[in-house]
Parts: structure tokens; sequence; C-alpha cells
């Protein structure tokens, strides 16, 4: 199976690169990540907050059916360059997962292709292998989330 | 005939990720995994069963339950390690780069 999306994960670091190249113009790939109702269709999540500037701050937030918080995560901007790149913090809420480091470089391929490369640094080696085995990311919130919900009626 | 289940088409269903996740973290019977969604025990029972005939998951019987435990080997013998973790991020970009193509025609 050929995936357009590249991982590249070395032994022994604590970071990762995912590399992706779009059949669209530069422009509209960074729209994707500069708009929050078009960032709410494709990450499947409610943007309760997104301040594109230096020192702003994100936060997303997704419920179920019942209205249960399932997935909750936060941010800080360090770099917003249209068209170029996103620095950022990224951290998962109630997981064991610590806060994460992201570089976003967004590049122009040709008139109507862009390519995103994601530069994620993590705090130890342990936790990014351990994200790559079983960190589906909102999967794995909810299912801690759900965990959470079922010990507290134990209590 | 049954159809050979595979591995990727496990680990594409969200609630099949949320079921291995919870078993990750500690091994559970299937009406514990079940009470953890809202979905019927039936529809859990199935998802259950896929990822069980994928190998993701061993039953381990412990004298009148069943448990189920999160089996990490066969996680690492898909393909690559890597692929389930780019597989995420190849979903969620197909989406973005339809939306964006539907902007891009609206406008």
């Amino acid at each position: 199976m050929e995936l357009k999306t590249k991982i590249s994960a070395e032994d022994g670091k604590q970071e990762l690169v995912i590399t992706r190249e779009f059949d669209l113009p530069l422009e509209l790939l960074f729209k994707a990540y500069a708009e929050p109702e078009i960032v709410e269709q494709w990450m499947g999540t409610k943007v309760l907050k997104l301040e594109n500037k230096k020192h702003g701050g994100y936060q997303f937030e997704t419920t179920d059916t019942k209205g249960n918080v399932v997935f909750q995560a936060n941010g800080v901007i360090h770099e917003f360059v249209p068209n170029r790149k996103i620095t950022r913090t990224f951290e998962m809420e109630n997981t064991a997962f610590t806060v994460q480091l992201e570089f976003l470089e967004f590049e122009q391929l040709t008139n109507d292709t862009s390519k995103l490369n994601m530069h994620i640094v993590y705090k130890s080696v342990a936790l990014r292998d351990q994200m790559l085995q079983i960190g589906f990311a909102p999967g794995l919130n909810m299912a801690h989330n759900r965990l959470q919900t079922i010990l507290s009626k134990l209590k | 005939m049954e159809i050979r289940r595979d591995v990727f088409q496990a680990i594409a269903d969200p609630t099949r990720r949320a079921i291995l996740s919870l078993i990750a973290l500690q091994a559970m019977t299937p009406g514990a995994i079940a009470d953890s969604f809202d979905s019927s025990r039936q529809t859990i029972s199935k998802h259950i069963q896929i990822l069980t005939e994928c190998q993701l998951l061993k039953q381990v019987q412990s004298g009148r339950e069943i448990y189920y435990h999160f089996n990490p080997n066969k996680m690492k013998e898909i393909a690559e390690w890597l692929m389930p973790f780019a597989k995420i991020w190849d979903d969620r970009f197909n989406k973005l780069e339809s939306i964006m193509n539907k902007y891009k025609t609206k406008k």
C-alpha cells in the first residue's frame, strides 16, 4: 500500500518528520491550517480558539453525541508566517503524553501542488515510540477519558 | 465465504482504534469493553472479532471470564511499524485535500 504521506523516524531519536505533497496550491494548503472552520472539517474536532500569531494559542475539543468531551488538545503558537511556516506546541489533555514541539513548513512545488513538512520533537525517545505504536491520537484520548469516567463511577 | 481480514482494514476504523488503545492500557473482558462505548454490545463484539481475527487482540481465559489482551508483536509485524501512524495522517491529509479542492471550485 503506497501512501502519499511519508513518516521518517530514526531509531533512538526523540523526533519524527511527516511529509506530504498535496494537489493544492500553496495558499489553499496554508488556508486549511489557518481558518478555524476548515481545520474543524479535516481534523474532525471543534476549534474553540485559534489565534494565528506569535504568542497566540489554540484549543481543540471533540465531544461525542451525548456531549461528553472525548478529546481535548491545546498549544501555543511561536511563529506564524503565512504560506511559509507555523511553529507551535501541541498537547493532548488528560493523557500520559507530554507536550510536543511542532515545526510546520509549507512549500510551493508548482502552481497547483505544494508540500508540507512537519517536524515533531517529543520529550523522550520512549514517548515518541509510544506515540508511533499506540498513539492513535483521538482514539487513545477517548479511551483514556472513558477509562477515567468508568473509574470515577466506581469511586 | 468469510473475507480474509486485513490488518489495515482493522485499524482503519476509529472505534476499533479506540478499542485497541483501551486494551493496550489493560486487558479487559468483552463486557467491560462494550461498557466503554455508546454503541451496542453487538457492534462492539463484531469489532472485537475483527481485531482478534487479525491477531491484534489475544483471548485469554481466566476462570469463567475471557480477557482480551493487546498483541504488540502483531502491531510491529504490520509491514512496517510506522504504517498505522502514517495511515492516520494520510487519511487526515486526504480529507484536507478534498475539502480544499471543493473550496477551490466554489470560488
